[in-house]
């Protein structure tokens, strides 16, 4: 039998407290244990984004995060994102722009979008960014939009409409900073 | 009097769109169940041979560990036509990857600890897994999966390719492809005394629902295979797969839920693959490039417990003027994991290897690649005699060039160089034929005016739900808003699989007539519904019988522009434009995301996808998403997807063509066409790497 621990985590603005197999990842936490399956696991190896959950704002792939290591941590998931009937703006445009088929990677490629848009915002850059540029924000030009996405694999190929749909939310959400 | 929009044609968003961003909409692996075990398999060390012991004790030593199901203790399974899923029944293994154990415990993690623990010990024969043009066990199939002739002569090939002003001949081949949807085969099985409840992810839960009655022994009506949303399939979820049968069996024997998710590097093991292809074809035609004669002659393999063969030759029969031709298939049985579907099988590989030698022709000749295939169009199936229903072939040709701005076009090759890369555009037709299957469909109307409808069709992505809730609202005359579908179970009325892009016609001409019926009921009552209501049902085993003394396809066309870094040899490409002529458009948001993400799977083959037989294992040796590259999203340019109006009369009562495929065939001819417009050279191997492209460049250093 592996050895537990227990671990407090909030996850989507709530506490919970966990009593976790060592072994637990903080994705198998979230589907096996927590029933937030909204979470999607496609590779279990950190290669196809699917997991990706916002980790204290920054987005994780959630499959590769020991769940024990965790304690105190604040946990988003796309389940986190809309409150009551209101979705998040990023899962607005993801319906607009129709930016998903068969919609097992959209929880992790949302999750990834709501974490490019704040980590571009804060300034941090990317490849695509250029070396040269002005302090502050990276404006989220397609080029920088495919760059930050592409840890998330898409197998039906909706990257161009994810791309569309995250170039809107990142303008409604810089219009709003304003 | 208000005038009813048709609901049919409308850009309607997917009905399931809310479901799907709020993580809300559930696949296979995440329905609760009180008291669920997690099971993970055992995948086989040895490429062929025998399993002479299986050791459980390390494995059994952890509490949380229930069982070990192996061939000594696993339930005993009847015989079905798929051999792959005759799972833990013999200590045979036919390939590496088979799975020859199942752990089962009370966690994840002990299950998958318990799988590692499990020593089994085997005694190995020699295997026989590469194929090779010459491979010593090639045979010519008579029929191809029961539905074509393995061979087909017409006129006399070898005299008037001999007799031929002009002759191409080239060889392409293809590796092994994986359909890696990212959703993995999983499924959660709950017994309830005899009476079975699983939910998997599959194309095609009735079939899933037949063979597991088959499998067990018990009546089809006692079991219910539920695949609300399904995280995609591409053709490696079209038949029951060793998820839902070893969940069923582990339930079975444990008597509680059991869960099952394949691990995704077990996938291209026990899921099918697309199989390699090597593809040898010889053009003969005159100077002004009409053709006269055309070989396609196709080598592939297949697996000791399948029959599947690639059917790469089939294009061949439908596409050009060919009065003199050969289409044949030759096939190996090799141990390897079986093959299987994976998008437009047949289609996809033979029409990079078709639509390359257009191209190749098309440059001895001296003439435009557009114009080439203009001039080579019929109006006749060269195989079948058969006249098109309909056949815009040269018109997406001709829209696309104009879109494209095709015409501005130096014919040629390795002259437009912009620093260190060099530019280049190219072309390719796409074709997928016209497939309907008999499906069943029920409607009832409510007296309070809401229509349901049901039938056991299944989204895998492609946005089914949605239009057949658009076709249902068509027929009935009724807002969309009070159509309520219901699909994606195996208690809903019989449909067939999602898969050979005929899912909409299928169904939708099921849900048509039943909807259809439900109309006519309602207007004979006076337009009133009574207090129980008015229902109709219907089955379309008749009906799609009219329309077959035509040729039915859809057709397309796609330019691709490329960029090839002469210092990396990295080939880019910077633009993707397709024009597809597929009947009427239902749905034209998700149809165009059928179009484009299909396109983007065939650039993801031209480009990264590959598979390689390790021959001292005998397996894959790329198995997942760090060693199988698929495009990702930096990967993608701008991709275009437009089609033209096509009336046809003589498809389904919607006047639709299947779109779930046409995308990916021809993609990996265009770019491969462009990159030898781009560089001067001609890359028959897939996929297209720096390794085939930088010897080349010595001179530009």
């Amino acid at each position: 039998m592996g050895t537990t621990t227990a671990v407090t985590m909030e996850i989507n603005a709530e506490s919970c407290a966990l009593d976790l197999d060592n072994r637990t990842t903080l994705l198998d936490a979230l589907r096996e244990h927590l029933g937030l399956t909204g979470t999607k696991k496609g590779c279990d190896h950190g290669q196809c984004g699917a997991c990706t959950v916002l980790v204290d704002g920054l987005r994780m792939n959630s499959c590769l995060l020991l769940a024990v290591a965790l304690d105190g941590a604040q946990v988003t998931t796309v389940e986190g994102l809309s409150s009551d009937a209101v979705l998040h703006p990023v899962q607005q445009a993801f319906i607009d722009h129709d930016a998903f088929q068969c919609g097992y990677c959209t929880p992790g490629q949302i999750c990834s979008a709501v974490g490019a848009i704040t980590e571009a915002a804060s300034g941090w850059p990317s490849a695509a960014t250029a070396q040269e540029r002005p302090v502050g924000s990276v404006a989220l030009t397609e080029a920088e939009i495919r760059e930050r996405m592409s840890g998330n694999l898409c197998r039906c190929g909706a990257y161009v409409n994810i791309v569309s749909a995250v170039a809107e939310a990142a303008e409604a959400a810089r219009e709003a900073g304003r | 009097m208000t005038t009813l929009e048709s609901a049919l044609g409308a850009s309607t968003a997917r009905l399931e769109g809310r479901a799907k961003v709020s993580g809300t909409a559930r696949y296979a692996a995440e329905y609760a169940s009180e008291g669920a075990l997690y099971a993970w398999p055992v995948p086989a060390g040895i490429a062929r041979g025998e399993v002479t012991a299986v050791h459980t004790d390390a494995a059994m030593a952890d509490p949380a560990v229930l069982v070990v199901l192996t061939h000594d203790n696993a339930p005993r399974l009847r015989p079905v036509e798929d051999r792959t899923l005759a799972l833990l029944q013999s200590p045979h293994v036919a390939h590496r990857g088979q799975y020859v154990a199942l752990a089962v415990a009370t966690s994840l993690e002990a299950a998958r600890a318990a799988a590692a623990a499990v020593l089994v010990q085997y005694k190995a024969d020699h295997h026989d897994v590469v194929l090779t043009e010459d491979h010593p066990g090639l045979y010519a199939p008579e029929e191809i999966d029961g539905l074509w002739p393995g061979t087909r002569e017409h006129g006399d090939f070898g005299g008037a390719y001999a007799a031929a002003e002009i002759r191409t001949d080239a060889v392409y081949t293809i590796p092994p492809l994986h359909n890696h949807p990212m959703e993995p085969h999983a499924a959660t099985a709950v017994w309830d005394g005899d009476a079975l409840t699983v939910y998997d992810s599959n194309q095609g839960s009735t079939a899933v629902q037949h063979t597991l009655a088959q499998l067990f022994g018990i009546d089809a009506g006692q079991v219910r295979v539920v695949s609300e949303h399904v995280g995609g399939g591409f053709g490696s979820k079209g038949t029951p797969r060793p998820n839902v049968v070893l969940a069923a069996m582990a339930a079975r024997a444990v008597d509680r839920p059991v869960k099952l998710a394949v691990p995704r590097n077990h996938m291209p093991a026990v899921v099918g693959h697309r199989a390699p292809t090597i593809q040898r074809i010889r053009i003969g035609a005159g100077s002004d490039g009409r053709i006269r004669a055309l070989a396609h002659e196709v080598v592939t393999c297949t697996s000791t417990v399948g029959h599947f063969v690639e059917p790469a030759a089939l294009p061949s029969r439908m596409m050009y003027t060919a009065p003199n031709s050969r289409t044949s298939h030759r096939v190996t049985r090799l141990d390897i994991p079986a093959p299987s579907w994976m998008r437009a099988p047949g289609e996809c590989p033979g029409m990079f290897a078709l639509e390359s030698a257009i191209d190749e022709l098309a440059d001895i000749c001296g003439l435009d690649p557009v114009e080439l295939r203009i001039r080579n169009d019929t109006e006749v199936e060269p195989d079948s005699g058969l006249p098109f229903s309909s056949r815009h072939l040269v018109e997406c040709l001709q829209e696309g060039a104009r879109r494209f701005g095709w015409h501005e076009r130096d014919r040629r090759p390795g002259i437009r160089r912009e620093g260190r890369l060099l530019i280049g555009s190219g072309v390719a037709s796409s074709m997928y034929p016209v497939i309907i299957f008999p499906s069943c469909a029920a409607a009832h109307a409510d007296p309070d005016g809401q229509y349901r409808v049901r039938v056991n069709a299944t989204d895998i992505g492609t946005g089914a739900r949605t239009v057949l809730a658009q076709i249902a609202a068509d027929a009935l005359a009724a807002p969309l808003g009070r159509v309520h579908i219901s699909i994606g179970s195996s208690d809903l009325p019989e449909a067939p699989l999602a898969g050979g892009s005929s899912g909409t016609a299928s169904w939708g001409w099921a849900v048509h007539n039943a909807c259809a019926q439900v109309r006519e009921l309602v207007e004979r009552s006076g337009g009133s519904v009574p207090a129980g209501g008015l229902s109709a049902s219907a089955d379309t085993t008749e009906d799609i019988k009219s329309g077959q003394e035509y040729a039915r396809c859809a057709f397309g066309a796609q330019f691709a522009e490329v960029q090839v870094d002469t210092d990396t040899g990295e080939v880019r490409v910077r633009r993707l434009t397709g024009v597809f002529a597929a009947g009427r458009i239902l749905n034209p948001r998700t149809a165009r995301s059928q179009f484009i993400g299909a396109m983007t799977m065939g650039l993801s083959m031209a480009l990264m996808e590959a598979s390689t037989m390790d021959p001292e294992f005998g397996d894959h040796a790329e198995r997942d998403f760090a060693s199988y590259h698929v495009a990702a999203c930096a990967d993608l340019p701008a991709i275009e997807a437009h089609w033209i109006g096509e009336e046809d009369p003589h498809l389904n009562p919607m006047g639709s063509k299947g779109i779930g495929e046409i995308g990916i065939v021809g993609t990996a001819a265009a770019i491969a066409n462009a990159v030898h417009h781009a560089t001067g050279v001609r890359v028959r191997t897939l996929p297209i790497r720096p390794d085939a492209l930088l010897p080349h460049f010595a001179h530009f250093a």
